[in-house]
């Protein structure tokens, strides 16, 4: 008998190892032989740990299963019986409708199996392009329509195109690097954590193209220090793919050589940003840098350098593997692909959703989602991070897509949804926004280093009563100055919730509605 | 940790990583995985292998919230207070354990008797399953005031 517990962070955070042990004890007990394999999370975190036994049907799903529960659950020999018994996860209606492309193996394989990875297609888009020439591979990036996920949402295709066409006109310019940005710093996003501990190797393969695209020879995965578990699958991932011939010299026989390393991040929300994770990257602390020079040009070490974040290169392999067209006939308007969306915060079934951009926050909040964890209303959801807006009911039906929603002052950003319920107060919300701000900010710039604290003081002026208009007034010319005069998105962005929240919710700021 | 045995703690972490390009920022990893922290006395010797000076060394510390310049407490406990765990309670939970621990919301650092550290931290990738929070290494998400009072119960009876 295989049984499956997932070994994914949100699971073992909700006891999926304790679960794995129990699973093994009791089995033991019974003189019943099992394979216990621990594979990624399907992303249905409301039902973890979500525990699969391989029948003849399938894999039967059952949820979420407390070590409590172990006995019964062989009491019943894993039938339909038992309460906790979900069937067929295939047949689930949160996966049911979802259009998983870079999340295919989500949940199925094992995270550090390359005979698993490869048997769902693992490395047939490092294959193909090898097959053909770079700029062949390249022009399949820009022809994908691929965007990048970490929310600037700049064609991933144009940043190659530039890295590749660097010629190393003397030993200088020679070197080359591909960064794969794992900071994944916003609240309400775990697409990027799924990916490094659930399919790791899908990433270092679209790292992999990408070097092989542009002639990079490095590369670094930065990822967050929150992230501890991830940083220990992709370090031992990359170890395997080494020694298997999918990294290092002559990929797979190949003229090319890609090293990849894992550097840990220390704590800085702003290292998200591309040129202050350079500068973190090279031993320094991470502020930004002001641009020109662009880091495709000048990057890291003052070399040509691709930035991409985590999702953008995962979503590479398939590209290659099934053809541009096949992945641009995905989404809408000028927003191709899938997006894996995270929904997060009060929100009855919190989870990964990949959909072609298009989807419409109200599906997926109550098609998906089930409404609120609380099962009171929801008041506002925030779209894209903490420097996202937040969304009202009036604009729940918009498409998912990143001009549509520039047009409402939001954003898609990396795809985190968080559901707040009627309890929240927004003026308390928009205060935190500034709060954090004046937290993270690098320093670099005076409208964010100094903008975000008055702005916190404003809020609290406001929330008080004193000088009301006057003082919105003022925070709207405060934001105003933050969003023009910020150099990075730290300060460009902060407004963004601020404003959504005061034009949306003047009710929370004891503003006449 | 005695102060010969931090010495040479921080003296394998600086030649095991000086040879990587960009080598500060795993090198203070490195030593605060070795030491719990980052000791002041080490900041010359980082400073030196990488021909940096201190005050380079002392800004990038600081710069990042991860590094610790003090021990810290026998448990860590840390709380999210990012926006998606503020949805399900997290502020509450927040509450409770500067409460709990008798220490200040504002500035919570280490209780008196050195037992327990209370860090905030803005997101840990649980953000479906909130409210998170970390002790010690270990994760701990759909949280709630009881939960926590058992996990601190643990925490006070391990250390």
């Amino acid at each position: 008998m295989i049984i499956y517990v997932p070994c994914d962070s949100a699971s073992l955070a909700v006891g999926a190892d304790e679960v794995a042990l129990a699973v093994q004890a009791e089995a033991d007990r019974r003189g019943l032989a099992i394979e216990l394999r621990r594979n990624s999370s399907r992303g249905l975190f409301w039902l973890e740990p979500l525990v699969e036994v391989v029948t003849p049907a399938g894999r039967i799903a059952f949820g979420p299963v407390a070590v409590e529960d172990v006995a019964s659950l062989f009491d019943a020999d894993w039938s339909s019986s038992h309460p906790l018994h979900l069937g067929r996860p295939e047949d689930m209606p949160f996966l049911q409708k979802q259009e998983r492309l870079t999340f295919a193996r989500m949940g199925i394989t094992r995270p550090l199996s390359l005979a698993d990875y490869e048997a769902f297609e693992g490395f047939a888009g490092l294959r193909k392009a090898l097959q053909v020439s770079p700029a062949e591979v390249v022009q399949q990036v820009l022809d994908s329509g691929l965007r990048g996920r970490g929310g600037a949402a700049f064609p991933a295709g144009i940043k190659w195109k530039t890295v590749a066409a660097v010629q190393a006109t003397n030993n200088q310019a020679a070197q080359k690097y591909i960064v794969c940005n794992a900071d994944e710093g916003d609240s309400g996003t775990y697409s990027d954590r799924m990916t490094m501990e659930g399919d790791p190797f899908m990433l270092i393969e679209g790292m992999a193209i990408a070097a092989v695209a542009t002639g990079a020879t490095q590369g670094y995965v930065y990822i967050r220090s929150e992230y501890p578990h991830a940083v220990a699958t992709m370090r031992r991932a990359i170890e395997l793919a080494t020694a298997a011939g999918f990294l290092g010299d002559k990929l797979l026989g190949s003229a090319h050589s890609f090293h990849l390393h894992v550097r840990m991040a220390a704590g800085s929300y702003v290292c998200g940003e591309e040129t202050a994770m350079l500068e973190s990257l090279e031993g320094k602390r991470g502020i930004v840098r002001a641009k020109p020079p662009l880091p495709a040009l000048s990057g890291l070490f003052g070399k040509p350098t691709v930035i991409n974040n985590v999702i953008t290169l995962a979503s590479v392999p398939i590209i290659l593997a099934r053809g541009a067209a096949f992945y641009r006939n995905y989404g809408v308007g000028r927003s191709h692909g899938t997006l894996p969306i995270q929904l997060a915060g009060n929100i009855k079934h919190g989870g990964l959703v990949e959909k072609a951009f298009g989807v419409t926050l109200r599906e997926l909040m109550f098609d998906f989602g089930g409404g609120s964890a609380s099962g009171r209303p929801i008041k506002a959801v925030q779209v894209g991070g903490p420097l996202g807006a937040y969304v009202p009911e009036s604009q729940w039906d918009i498409p998912l897509d990143y001009e549509a929603y520039a047009a409402v002052g939001a954003v898609v950003g990396h795809g985190g949804i968080v559901v707040h319920d009627d309890r929240a107060n927004m003026a308390r919300l928009a205060r935190y926004a500034m709060e954090f701000c004046a937290i993270e900010s690098c320093g670099k710039c005076t409208p964010c280093r100094i903008g975000s604290t008055r702005g916190v003081e404003v809020i609290d002026r406001i929330r008080d009563g004193e000088n009301r208009p006057q003082q919105v007034a003022l925070l709207r010319d405060l934001c105003d100055t933050m969003v023009h005069g910020s150099l990075c998105a730290m300060g460009g962005m902060t407004p963004f919730p601020v404003l959504s929240a005061l034009n949306h919710y003047p009710q929370d700021f004891g503003l006449p509605v | 940790m005695t102060p010969d045995n931090t010495f040479e703690a921080v003296a394998t972490a600086v030649a095991a990583h000086q040879h990587l390009p960009g080598a500060l920022m795993p090198m203070l990893h490195a030593v605060q995985d070795a030491v719990g922290y980052i000791p002041a006395d080490a900041v010359p010797t980082i400073a030196k292998a990488l021909n940096l000076s201190t005050a380079e060394v002392h800004g990038v510390v600081t710069y990042y919230h991860h590094f610790r310049s003090a021990p810290a407490g026998r448990q860590v406990v840390q709380i999210c207070r990012a926006e998606s765990c503020q949805s399900m309670g997290g502020e509450q939970l927040w509450a409770h354990a500067c409460v709990r621990l008798g220490l200040h919301g504002d500035h919570p650092g280490t209780t008196p008797d050195g037992a327990v550290t209370l860090e905030p931290v803005y997101c840990l990738g649980l953000c479906a399953s909130s409210p998170a929070m970390v002790v010690d290494d270990k994760l701990h998400a759909r949280m709630n005031i009881q939960k926590f009072d058992r996990l601190v119960a643990q925490a006070g009876s391990a250390a």
